[in-house]
């Protein structure tokens, strides 16, 4: 497999902020990352890149040791670091091929260059210096320069923060692209763009891993229940409303709209809408909720 | 040790020298504090002292290094980590040994700059001395050397106080009392010679100025070359050092 981290722990003082975590991603896989602010995302990610020490567990990168043989670890990872630091003062071009220097791709440097230019839509912004640009054209320069090397494993923190609606598509769809023959772990804030680029999900909390399954498997994880919400033009008495049958619970929500959870999977819009019919109540809204991995997010990490 | 990661360091170093103001600022200003030392000033201009030698250029220039090196070098890591490009440097198939050295290299370069364009001075009383060429080549050499070696020594003390602080300030303040410091103050301790008696002499060489003079004189000592190198190897592996203990 191409990463491997056993029982990684990274202590700060008295602070646990990765405790213990143990996965593994293969090649071809595209992992998501998830955790609320401060589970240890980003620090397990520093950790396999090389750039902080774990204080105890190991981490292998395609067989590679992150604490005894950085080295070649770094050669096979491209970083995409949370904050995207970048060298200010210079060209686009100049910035990147210093970092293809550092590779040392020598001969296919400028052929690399202007592959990662077309790839990350930076054509028109290739002149510049990289602190004129915008922070979407910024984030795609710091994601240039981790692909830039062709390297096995991605990482990337949070790769699509910034970014606009259209140039989230783009991004999106080229990880996914990415991850048909590279290994690629990124972090995200963003539900829907986990589940929508990512194989697999994990879910940090505390430091700790409280979920590591395939999307779809995530998702159904909770997935007996159905929610339903509904809206209706006049209001209506709660006690009314308990005499709907195959209803579990029901809350109001702020905008006068009603949350209904059915009993046991059952699609309950039927039943609320004999019930609108039998007490002549308007429908405004009914709509039957899927059960997101935000919903499973929020369990979670609760 | 990978001189082609160096190298790339070593440039986008100097590319950084001089797209922002600090290269072109410093080769400027030094060469027109030394001109107007040299040439303008009624005290210590060489046409009113009579006398066709760059003895006061050699004097003066060490001083203005303390001040001019640790203001090109303040800059070297303190903005790296402030900026947090130091985790892209990090993560790449570098060491630390070759980061350091690319920068230090760089800085060097830099300082190599400057101190060229005052071969024309050199040139000068050159043709002024009567007859022309009668100035005492080899101790003219022998003190370019000593101040390169001693911009050396510099560039390593300014770029060691760069990596064990974040604020550039403070990291410019302690490389020039650093600099000061090593370049002086031995001599002033040697001065006590009350306590320390036949040990004088020794303590004064620990100096950098003793061993600047020394060179100057016109003869490449291997005892000066030693000392030079030890001080130079000294910084540069404390910055290593520092470097590394950033990640603990």
């Amino acid at each position: 497999m191409s990463v491997k981290v056993t029982n990684l722990t990274k202590i700060y003082g008295t602070q646990h902020a990765v405790d213990g975590i143990s996965f593994e991603v293969n090649k071809g896989e595209v992992l998501g990352f998830l955790g609320p602010n401060g589970a240890g995302k980003s620090t397990t990610m520093k950790m396999l890149t090389c750039f902080i020490p774990q204080t105890s567990g190991s981490a292998l990168v395609c067989g590679f040791d992150t604490a005894s043989e950085p080295l070649e670890v770094t050669k096979k990872i491209g970083y995409l670091p949370e904050s995207n630091p970048l060298y200010y003062d210079m060209y686009v071009r100049e910035y990147l091929e210093f970092m293809a220097g550092l590779h040392k791709l020598g001969s296919i440097t400028q052929q690399r260059i202007n592959e990662m230019i077309e790839v990350t839509g930076l054509t028109e912004e290739r002149k510049k210096k990289v602190g004129q640009l915008s922070k979407g054209y910024k984030q795609r320069v710091g994601l240039a320069q981790a692909m830039l090397h062709n390297p096995e494993v991605l990482i990337l923190d949070e790769p699509t923060s910034g970014l606009d609606p259209n140039q989230l598509v783009e991004i999106r769809s080229l990880i996914k692209q990415l991850g048909k023959d590279k290994t690629v772990i990124f972090s995200s804030h963003i539900m829907q763009e986990v589940q929508a680029v990512a194989d697999r999900v994990i879910i940090i909390n505390k430091g700790k891993i409280v979920a590591d399954d395939s999307t779809e498997k995530l998702q159904s994880r909770l997935g007996n229940e159905v929610v339903v919400t509904v809206e209706f033009k006049q209001t209506v008495d709660q006690a009314l409303l308990r005499s709907i049958t195959g209803v579990k619970s029901f809350e109001k929500l702020k905008d006068g709209k009603w949350n209904f959870v059915s009993e046991s999977g059952k699609d309950i819009r039927e039943d609320i809408f004999n019930f609108a019919k039998e007490k002549n109540l308007t429908l405004l809204h009914l709509n039957k909720e899927e059960y997101s991995l935000e919903e499973v997010f929020k369990q979670l990490t609760r | 040790m990978s001189p082609r990661n160096m190298f790339a360091i070593f440039k986008k170093e100097i590319q950084q020298f001089f797209s922002s103001l600090v290269g072109y600022v410093a080769i400027i200003v030094f060469l027109a504090l030394l001109g107007l030392f040299l040439w303008i000033f009624p005290d210590s201009n060489v046409l009113d002292t009579g006398f066709a030698n760059l003895d006061y250029f050699f004097y003066v220039t060490p001083k203005v290094f303390c001040i001019l090196i640790p203001a090109i070098t303040m800059r070297s890591f303190a903005e790296e980590i402030n900026t947090g490009t130091i985790e892209l440097l990090s993560t790449r198939p570098v060491t630390e040994l070759e980061i350091v050295m690319g920068k230090y290299l760089a800085a060097l370069a830099l300082v190599l700059m400057t101190i060229l364009p005052t071969l024309i001075y050199f040139y000068t009383i050159y043709h002024l001395a009567l007859p022309a060429g009668n100035v005492d080549i080899g101790g003219v050499l022998g003190s370019y050397l000593g101040l390169l070696f001693l911009g050396a020594v510099f560039v390593a003390i300014g770029i060691f106080s760069s990596a064990i602080t974040t604020n550039q300030i403070v990291a410019f303040i302690l490389a020039v009392f650093l600099c000061f410091a090593l370049y002086i103050s031995f001599d002033y301790i040697a001065q006590f010679s009350t306590f320390l008696g036949k040990y004088d002499y020794l303590v004064a060489s620990l100096g950098l100025s003793s061993h600047y003079d020394a060179m100057g004189k016109g003869v490449i000592d291997t005892r000066d070359v030693i000392y030079f190198m030890s001080v130079i190897s000294l910084f540069i592996l404390s910055t290593r050092t520092a470097l590394s203990s950033r990640r603990w």
